[in-house]
């Protein structure tokens, strides 16, 4: 039994740790909470190539350090710690991932290298409107390597290089890469956590080529989707552990009726809630980095738990976090609504909680009755 | 990150597996399958454990010399586990020997510790734990139960609680007032005593699930030598603490219906499968319950490397009570009128639901209540500040009472 980062890792996430500490503390993430023309912090995305994160998990040929994914989990976490202000989820966990998955050789020799070297930003442009998108819904389209349709909202899609779009060809949907030159048309909008940007981006006959199969859109979304959710919910397990650090920090130095509110029950109850939720999310999230790292089949299960897990974990963390702060909490200069806004942007990201739980139970349906 | 045995771990969950199927083939030609609560399922749990004694699974952590396996806390959960998957499980001695039976090594004389810790492995006799009172039950050191010295002897007056297997056993510990002038946390003295002992009497719990698996003990008149005192007069605190740190190694599963049970309910339940609402929950459900079976992996791993584990074992209780009751409250709103019924030969799944929602009020309290629990995880784990107390520094005969 070994169902723990390895020394190795704990001190990989440690370098990690010291590092976003010296590049990502708060007042660089607020550099770009308070400027809306900056939609990411550029010199942090160069030092993170240069630490070797954006290829941590591309494999050598590629470009990449060729370290497993749970190394790439280690450093999820304190990225979600620092609420590091970077496209590092849209580039490294869904366009390398995907790309990885069922990209051509010749696919992966033009993206992989770039992305771990930092020089190629991704996202993932699903959404169309309102509500969950399913293959009967998509609008967009492809018709003779040209793709035409309009994705909002698109994180980081102000910024990327490359999109990964779903949209019909011959009336099934497909996944297509879409490079973001001039002819793509993109507006930056107001997202609920400014720190990581959003944009809608209109597409007119561009040129698309599909990664994997014709007609399996929908499954190799959901592949995706799934690596991606065991790797996000690392980033909200670690907002989430910050998010109780901050409270417990916060509880033994304010007083309230002649001492700390700390010594409350109604708060000592609050922060071991969030505890418990935050054990069973690292806990989950564990299983999650297992299953993916040795492509599990338990893989779907596993990211669907710990994506419910997390999201919920953050969430609860996030707002108990404001509420123990008190009035102090709900001002602009206290930062505790960074981690609300980002606890909210990872939930919804990659599809919110209700749609992972229903992929839960559709999944334990199937395995029960197998 | 990985679930495997390393290489010795798996030659020794091998060989416990190997002996587990001879061992409980041979046990259950012998004692078939008895009803607990009868002497015969007594009886086959004290074989049982003589069988384990023998072979080195009973108390496997402690020393050969008094009876233990020698072996290590990673083998005595991959034995725990094998165990439960050879479906024999008796729950007699677990108190005894997981709480009781290591406080008296911890105090007792020489002569003391070779009379009982032998007989306790082999399963010859059973002991049961003596703290609570109908006035101090999350403050058990609240304890009323009086020793007054007379010669070399104590005589005791009282009444303990919720005390579990108190019908079963042989011997207790019990702990007493032994000075009403100290502050309370400091007048209290531990004792072994002689369960059968005539001015000892032992009344079944009627509990509001209709079982009694707890019980009243009453002492009048109860005369124990101060030879049979553990800890020096005053101490018991001390001691009851030590017994109560004891109480940490518990990595079994829990008990009571769970996910995988209420999916199966909602299966044979028309129209519950199709409901979101109900999905959602069961997401939720599989997600705690899982994410407790995970967290045990992780408390076995840093047995597995030595350590000691880290503090999110803690967590255990506080989910899996409120699911129970949660999860068996689904599944009897579920059932419409239909979940009134109690009766086992009627309800579905026997009824199981509707004992699990009865049990799980008992559960949330049982062991540590919500609430002293999330006091714990709040002071012990994330360090934050006790309580105001108005009990630390007043005489125990002039603290305040209410019921």
């Amino acid at each position: 039994m070994d169902f723990d980062f390895s020394d190795d890792q704990k001190f990989l996430k440690g370098e990690a740790r010291k590092f976003l500490e010296a590049r990502c503390a708060i007042p660089a993430v607020r550099a770009v909470l308070d400027d809306p023309d900056k939609a990411f912090d550029a010199g942090l995305w160069r030092g993170v190539a240069e630490q070797g994160w954006l290829g941590a998990a591309i494999p050598e040929e590629f470009g990449g350090l060729g370290l497993g994914h749970v190394e790439l989990c280690a450093i999820a976490e304190e990225l979600g710690r620092a609420v590091a202000p970077i496209p590092f989820a849209s580039t490294v966990y869904i366009l390398a991932e995907a790309v990885m998955l069922a990209g051509t050789d010749a696919q992966k020799q033009r993206i992989l290298p770039k992305i771990a070297a930092g020089e190629l930003i991704g996202c993932l442009a699903t959404s169309e409107g309102p509500g969950a998108i399913t293959a009967a819904s998509i609008q967009a389209t492809v018709s003779g390597a040209k793709l035409s349709g309009v994705k909002i909202p698109v994180t980081d899609g102000d910024v990327a290089d490359v999109a990964l779009v779903l949209a019909k060809e011959g009336g099934k949907p497909g996944l297509y890469l879409v490079e973001l030159s001039g002819d793509v048309g993109r507006v930056s909008l107001k997202s609920l956590d400014p720190t990581r940007s959003i944009a809608k981006l209109t597409f007119k006959d561009a040129p698309a080529e599909r990664l994997g199969g014709a007609g399996e859109g929908m499954e190799l979304l959901q592949a995706v989707l799934d690596r991606a959710a065991a790797l996000l919910a690392f980033e909200q397990l670690g907002g989430a552990d910050r998010c109780l650090e901050m409270a417990k920090a916060y509880a033994m130095e304010r007083y309230a009726f002649g001492r700390v509110i700390g010594g409350y029950q109604a708060i000592k109850h609050k922060l071991a809630d969030m505890y418990v939720k935050n054990e069973v999310a690292r806990s989950n999230a564990y299983y999650a980095a297992w299953a993916l790292n040795t492509s599990a089949p338990e893989l779907p299960i596993a990211a669907s738990a710990a994506r419910i897990a997390a999201s919920d974990a953050y969430w609860f963390a996030s707002k108990e976090n404001i509420q123990t702060h008190g009035g102090m909490g709900f001002t602009w200069e206290v930062d505790c609504h960074l981690y609300y806004r980002r606890s909210k942007q990872l939930a919804l990201v990659a599809g919110a909680p209700k749609a992972w739980k229903e992929r839960l139970v559709s999944q334990l349906e199937r395995k029960n009755a197998a | 990150m990985d679930f495997n045995d390393n290489a010795e771990e798996a030659a020794y969950r091998e060989t416990a597996r190997s002996w587990l199927a001879k061992a409980g083939a041979e046990h259950r030609k012998t004692f078939g399958e008895p009803k607990p609560n009868t002497p015969e399922h007594k009886a086959a749990a004290k074989a049982w454990q003589a069988e384990k004694a023998k072979a080195g699974y009973a108390c496997i952590t402690w020393p050969k010399v008094i009876g233990g396996g020698g072996g290590t806390p990673i083998q005595q959960v991959i034995f725990n586990q094998e165990e439960t998957k050879a479906g024999i499980a008796y729950g007699y001695f677990t108190i005894g020997l997981g709480m009781c039976v290591p406080t008296v090594m911890a105090f007792a004389d020489d002569a003391t510790k070779g009379r009982f810790v032998g007989p306790a492995v082999k399963g010859e006799e059973i002991w049961c734990q003596l703290f609570s009172e109908p006035a101090g039950g999350s403050d058990v050191a609240a304890t009323r139960t009086r020793a007054v010295q007379d010669g070399d002897d104590w005589v005791i007056n009282g009444q303990k609680v919720w005390t579990t297997g108190a019908q079963h056993s042989d011997y207790g510990i019990l702990l007493v007032r032994t000075d009403v002038d100290a502050p309370k946390h400091k007048g209290m003295t531990m004792f072994w005593i002689d369960m059968r002992d005539p001015a000892v009497e032992v009344r079944p719990i009627h509990q509001a699930s209709g079982g009694s698996e707890f019980n009243e003990v009453y002492f009048t008149d109860l005369r124990v030598k101060d030879s049979q005192r553990l800890g020096a007069p005053g101490d018991g605190w001390k001691v009851a603490l030590v017994t109560l740190m004891n109480e940490r190694l518990a990595v079994g599963g829990s008990a009571g219906p769970n996910y995988g049970e209420i999916l199966e309910l909602a299966r044979e339940t028309p129209g519950t499968l199709a409901d979101s609402a109900f999905r959602e929950r069961l997401a939720d459900w599989y997600v705690a319950a899982e994410g407790l079976k995970l967290t045990r992996f992780r408390t076995m791993t840093a047995l597995s490397k030595g350590q000691t584990p880290g503090p999110e074992s803690s967590i255990g209780k506080i989910i899996s009570a409120n699911q129970l009751q949660e999860l068996s409250n689904a599944a009897v709103e579920m059932e419409d009128q239909f979940g009134i019924i109690a009766d086992p030969d009627v309800a579905p799944m026997r009824a199981a639901f509707q004992q699990s929602l009865l049990w799980a009020p008992g559960l949330r309290i049982a062991g540590g209540t919500d609430e002293i629990l999330k006091n714990i995880i709040a002071e012990r784990v994330l360090g934050l500040p006790g309580d105001v107390r108005v009990d630390k520094d007043v005489a125990f005969k002039d603290m305040p009472t209410g019921r």
